[in-house]
């Protein structure tokens, strides 16, 4: 993995054997584009790549091209996420292709949530390709320089290809495979699901590693710090996919509630300083769910601060 | 089959309150087996539609008819000398039926008696349940026989997404994940080294995307 496919820097990072971090960044439902770039510069120097999500929970926001250009113009390098709920081939290719000329680096190829969660529950969803269909598709933009239909694209894109990985969601014995499929596909990076089960995770990287899949692709640990157990609690039982063991909830429940959101911060330094040592972890990925300012602090205090110069 | 549900009924007689002649017009397919527009649902719809205008005092002409099939043209004819009868037409049939029964009498309206919901069996008393998309390209020999393109809520041709917990979909936890039975069937098929095959980029073309789909048989044509 020593060639460089893309401009990215989360690419150099990771295949100069550093720890990558990334974070993430909503944007907003509405056209000011202040709100996004004072959360990409609340985090800037404390991640390597922020993600930029597409109308997550199926919530009509901003679009997530328009919002990384920001952030981009700012000198943050972001991670295009693109969903395959919204748009057919010809527009997830048109939007690679809008992407790839302001030179963003980075994409993440995921279904996205189904939009009965949404703010447009009555709207078709289009589901033209599968998550791995779309890495598939931008690695075939790339390396091929073709669209698929089977012409040339001029100025290929150039774009470090991920996608999502939820070690938690059932059946557990498929994840792996499930993993090894979306590497098949030409994933280059993985962002994981949530995690809070270290246990679980840790016997999923096992099996990874077992299949020799960590030597394939950079795998970023997913964390978000739990604000309070009231966020723990619907974390467990609301989020599809999400697997939070009662003594997270116990440990949060057991200090003041004007303590819990520093409770929730500690553990998710504990749990970045536990998965550091897990064989094959590349990075990780900390989502702060509009709990941006908090990143920093989660950085450093786990280490992972400054940034590697690459 | 053809699963259809019936309409409700204030959405009837908001659509017939204009014509005083009326035929409510079964089908003995489909419609029938699920329920929804055969003979006895004739009878029940025309009987409510009945009493909802003689409570108004407004006097009707309320007939039951109810066809072998509405998706051929032989069985449709069986209504053509008493069609002029009639100001209007509900039919109970599935969406085929009503739009074959209004090819076929220009100048009568036709109107819908049901809502025509998917392609599906009968999995319970009471339960219906789709099963087909009529995507026109069948992919079940890949997916233990399974159909993600109709039991997927993202027609994930490679699943499961994330979503899939217990058994059930992220959208209801009354609906099964289609992935977690294709990986049941494929288990007890001993064919799990199946599931890692990538399935490609679909062609969508012969899916309602190419527009309205034929099927052209030159060795059955006369």
């Amino acid at each position: 993995m020593s060639d460089y496919v893309s401009d990215s820097r989360l690419e150099r990072v990771l295949k100069a054997g550093h720890l990558g971090v990334t974070s993430e960044c909503g944007p907003p439902r509405g056209s000011d584009p202040e709100e996004i770039k004072k959360k990409g510069l609340l985090i800037k120097d404390y991640v390597d790549a922020v993600n930029v999500t597409d109308n997550q929970t199926a919530m009509t926001r901003m679009s997530s091209l328009a919002a990384c250009v920001h952030l981009k113009l700012l000198g943050i390098e972001p991670v295009l996420q693109m969903v395959t709920r919204d748009r057919n081939r010809v527009a997830l290719q048109s939007d690679i292709l809008g992407a790839a000329s302001f030179d963003i680096s980075n994409m993440l190829c995921l279904s996205g949530d189904h939009q009965s969660f949404g703010d447009c529950s009555q709207g078709q969803n289009v589901h033209d390709l599968d998550s791995m269909q779309l890495v598939q598709t931008v690695r075939y933009m790339r390396d091929e320089g073709k669209f698929l239909g089977g012409d040339d694209i001029k100025r290929p894109p150039r774009l470090f290809v991920g996608a999502a990985a939820n070690p938690f969601a059932d059946p557990f014995e498929i994840r792996v495979p499930r993993l090894a499929k979306k590497i098949a596909c030409g994933a280059e990076f993985i962002q994981t699901q949530c995690i809070y089960n270290i246990d679980k995770f840790k016997e999923w990287m096992r099996r990874a590693a077992d299949r020799g899949l960590t030597e394939q692709v950079f795998i970023m640990a997913g964390m978000t710090p739990m604000k309070s157990v009231g966020m723990a609690k619907y974390m467990k039982n609301k989020v599809p996919g999400m697997d939070v063991p009662d003594e997270i909830i116990q440990r949060l429940s057991g200090v003041e509630k004007k303590n819990q959101a520093e409770e929730g911060i500690k553990i998710c330094v504990e749990h970045i300083q536990e998965l550091k040592e897990v064989p094959g972890i590349a990075g990780f990925h900390i989502m702060a769910i509009e709990w941006e300012e908090k990143v920093p602090e989660i950085v450093e205090k786990s280490g992972l601060y400054p940034r590697p110069e690459v | 089959m053809i699963i259809a549900e019936k309409k409700p009924i204030e959405e009837i007689i908001r659509e017939v309150e204009a014509y005083d002649r009326i035929l409510v017009l079964g089908c003995n397919e489909c419609v029938t087996v699920c329920e929804a527009g055969g003979k006895k649902e004739v009878e029940v719809l025309a009987s409510v539609l009945r009493m909802n205008f003689m409570a108004q005092n407004r006097e009707k002409t309320i007939d039951e008819r109810t066809l072998e099939r509405q998706c051929d043209h032989e069985y449709l004819e069986e209504i053509r000398d008493v069609i002029d009868q009639y100001d209007a037409v509900i039919s109970l049939a599935c969406g085929v039926g009503v739009q074959f029964a209004a090819e076929k009498y220009m100048t009568t309206p036709v109107l819908p008696g049901v809502n025509t919901v998917c392609l599906g069996a009968n999995e319970d008393r009471g339960l219906w349940t789709e099963r087909c998309q009529a995507c026109g390209s069948c992919v079940l020999a890949r997916t233990g026989g399974i159909c993600p393109v109709s039991r997927c809520a993202k027609r994930v041709l490679n699943g499961p997404c994330g979503g899939s917990t217990n058994g059930k979909c992220e959208i209801s936890k009354d609906t099964d994940c289609a992935w977690q039975l294709i990986i049941d069937r494929l288990k007890a098929l001993g064919k799990m080294d199946d599931y890692e095959i990538v399935a490609p980029v679909k062609d969508w073309s012969t899916d309602r995307a190419g527009g309205p789909r034929t099927v052209t048989r030159e060795d059955v044509k006369i």
